[in-house]
C-alpha cells in the first residue's frame, strides 16, 4: 500500500535556509545540504526548496546549492519561489529538482503549465496554490498570499490539473501559521475535486494534527510543514510512529 | 563503467550521483562506442513513452542497446526506461518498445479503483516473487521505493520479480536474463535505492 508522505519545507535565500533550525548535533543550521541529509536521514520522504531570493546572484547560488543537495541525498526534490518560464524549469531540473512547483507564475501565464507538462511530464509540474476564505469563498492568492487574485480556488485547481498539472499542494492561508490543525473543510473540497495526489499544507501544529489529517481524508497523499519540524516541535521519527500506531501507512 | 544512456530525455543528474555515491564510475553518454565498451546500461527516461521511443530511435542507439543486451550485457532501464524494453506501449496510441521484455504498458486507470489518484506518487512497499533476484539481494521485502507513474508492464506475468500493491498488484520491476528494469526510481529511494544500484553493478 503506498504510504502517506512526509514533506519538510525550507525557504532558502542567497543559498542559505532561512529562519534557522533548532537542532542540537547540527554544526550549521543554515546549511541546505546539512539539513536536506539531516531531514533525509530522518526519514523525510521528500524535501521541498522554496527560493525566496528576488536577485539574480541569489539564483544563481540556489541551483549551486540545489545541485549539491541532490549530489547528497537521493529522495525527491521539489523546488517552488520563482518559477516563471521554461527557461525556469530547466534551470531547477538540470540541478537535480525533481518536481517544479508553480504559483504566481501560472496565475500570470496559465499556459506554462501546459508547455511545461508537454516538456517535462505531468509528474514534474505541481500546481501550488495560496487560498483562503473571502465571504465563504475559496479564492486564489498570488505572491506570497499578499494579492487576492479574484480567482475561485476550485475552479482554479481544476484548470491548472487539466492543463497538465501531476499534483496539487493546497496551502490553506486561513490555518497557515496558527498551529490548529490543517484546513480539513478546504482539503476535502480540493480532493473531490481532482484525481491528482494533494498535498496538505498549512496549520499543522502537532503530530495529532498529521493523524487527524489522515483519518478524516484518506485521499490526501501527503502533509508539508515547515517550522514545526525545524524548530523540532515535532521530530519526523516521532511522528511517523505516531502514524502507524493509528493505523496509518507510512515508510519507516 | 557503466554507461548512461542520454538520448534527450529526462533528468540524469541524480542518477550520475548515485553511482557516484556508492563510488562506481559512470558516464552519461550519447557515444555508441561507449555503450559498446561499457560493463553495464542504464536506460533512463521519463515522460511519454512515444516521445522517448522516437528519441531514442532517432539516435540510433536503440540498436545498439539491442545488440548489448543479446550479446549478454547487464542492462537496467528505470521508469519510462523499464517500459521502453517492452514489447510496446498503448500510452496515446500504440508505440513499439524495444521488445526485450515480453509484455506490453499500459494505463494503472484500466486496473485501479476510480478514487486512487493519478498518477502514483509515492512510496510504497516491494513483493518479491518466490525467488528474490539478485538485484534486491541487499533489501529486504516490504522495503519502500519511490514511484511515480501513471502507466505499468502488463501481460509479463514470467519477467516479473516484484510487484506493488496501489489498488492493485501492479509491476514494480521485471528481469529477463540480465536485461532488468524497474518501475520505481532507485536514484531518488535513498538507502533500499542505493542497495538496488550497487547489486546491479555485481550483476
Amino acid at each position: 500500500m503506498i504510504t502517506k508522505r512526509i514533506i519538510p519545507c525550507l525557504d532558502v535565500r542567497d543559498g542559505r535556509v532561512v529562519k534557522g533550525v533548532n537542532f542540537r548535533g547540527l554544526a550549521d543550521v543554515n546549511s541546505p545540504v546539512a539539513l536536506a541529509k539531516y531531514y533525509s536521514e530522518c526519514g523525510a520522504d521528500e524535501l521541498v526548496f522554496y527560493d525566496i531570493t528576488a536577485s539574480s546572484e541569489g539564483r544563481a547560488l540556489f541551483t549551486d546549492i540545489l545541485r549539491d543537495v541532490a549530489s547528497t541525498i537521493f529522495i525527491p526534490l521539489t523546488v517552488g519561489g520563482g518559477i516563471n518560464t521554461l527557461e525556469d524549469f530547466d534551470r531547477v531540473l538540470k540541478c537535480g529538482a525533481d518536481k517544479v512547483s508553480v504559483n504566481s507564475g501560472a496565475i500570470k501565464n496559465p499556459s506554462l503549465i501546459d508547455e511545461a507538462a508537454k516538456r517535462y511530464g505531468d509528474q514534474c509540474v505541481v500546481i501550488s496554490a495560496d487560498v483562503k476564505r473571502v465571504d465563504g469563498v475559496f479564492r486564489v492568492y498570488a505572491k506570497g498570499g499578499r494579492e487576492n487574485t479574484g480567482k475561485e480556488a476550485i475552479s482554479w485547481i481544476k484548470e491548472c490539473v487539466e492543463r497538465g498539472a501531476g499534483e496539487v499542494v493546497l496551502n490553506s492561508i486561513d490555518t497557515d501559521g496558527v498551529k490548529a490543525g490543517f484546513d480539513l473543510e478546504m482539503l476535502s473540497a480540493v480532493c473531490a475535486a481532482v484525481n491528482v495526489p494533494v498535498v496538505a499544507s498549512g496549520g499543522a501544529g502537532s503530530a495529532e494534527d498529521f493523524v487527524e489529517l489522515f483519518k478524516t481524508i484518506p485521499s490526501v497523499s501527503a502533509g508539508l510543514a515547515a517550522s514545526i519540524f525545524h524548530f523540532g516541535e515535532v521530530t519526523i521519527p516521532s511522528l511517523k510512529r505516531e502514524l502507524a500506531d493509528n493505523g496509518i501507512s507510512v515508510r519507516l | 563503467m557503466v554507461a548512461i544512456i542520454d538520448y534527450g530525455v529526462g533528468n540524469l543528474f541524480s542518477l550520475r550521483s548515485s553511482f557516484a555515491a556508492i563510488g562506481v564510475e559512470a558516464v552519461v553518454t550519447s557515444d555508441a562506442e561507449m555503450l559498446r565498451k561499457a560493463d553495464r546500461l542504464i536506460l533512463p527516461g521519463v515522460g511519454a513513452f512515444g516521445d522517448a521511443a522516437a528519441k531514442l530511435r532517432a539516435t540510433g542507439l536503440d540498436k545498439v542497446l539491442i545488440d548489448e543486451a543479446k550479446k549478454g550485457k547487464a542492462v537496467m532501464g528505470i521508469c519510462l526506461g523499464m517500459q521502453l524494453l517492452f514489447e510496446k506501449s498503448l500510452e496515446y496510441g500504440e508505440h513499439e518498445g524495444l521488445g526485450l521484455i515480453k509484455g506490453e504498458v499500459r494505463a494503472i486507470s484500466e486496473v485501479i479503483p476510480r478514487e486512487l489518484p493519478i498518477p502514483q506518487i509515492g512510496w510504497n512497499a516491494l513483493r518479491f516473487k518466490e525467488n528474490k533476484h539478485p538485484i534486491f539481494k541487499y533489501i529486504n521485502e516490504g522495503d519502500c521505493v519511490y514511484f511515480v507513474h501513471s502507466y505499468y508492464g502488463a501481460n509479463c506475468d514470467e519477467s516479473v520479480i516484484a510487484d506493488t500493491e496501489y489498488g492493485a498488484h501492479l509491476t514494480a520491476a521485471v528481469a529477463s536474463g540480465r536485461v532488468c528494469g524497474c518501475q520505481f526510481h532507485p536514484e531518488k529511494s535513498g538507502k533500499v535505492g542505493l542497495a538496488i544500484l550497487k547489486a546491479f553493478c555485481e550483476l
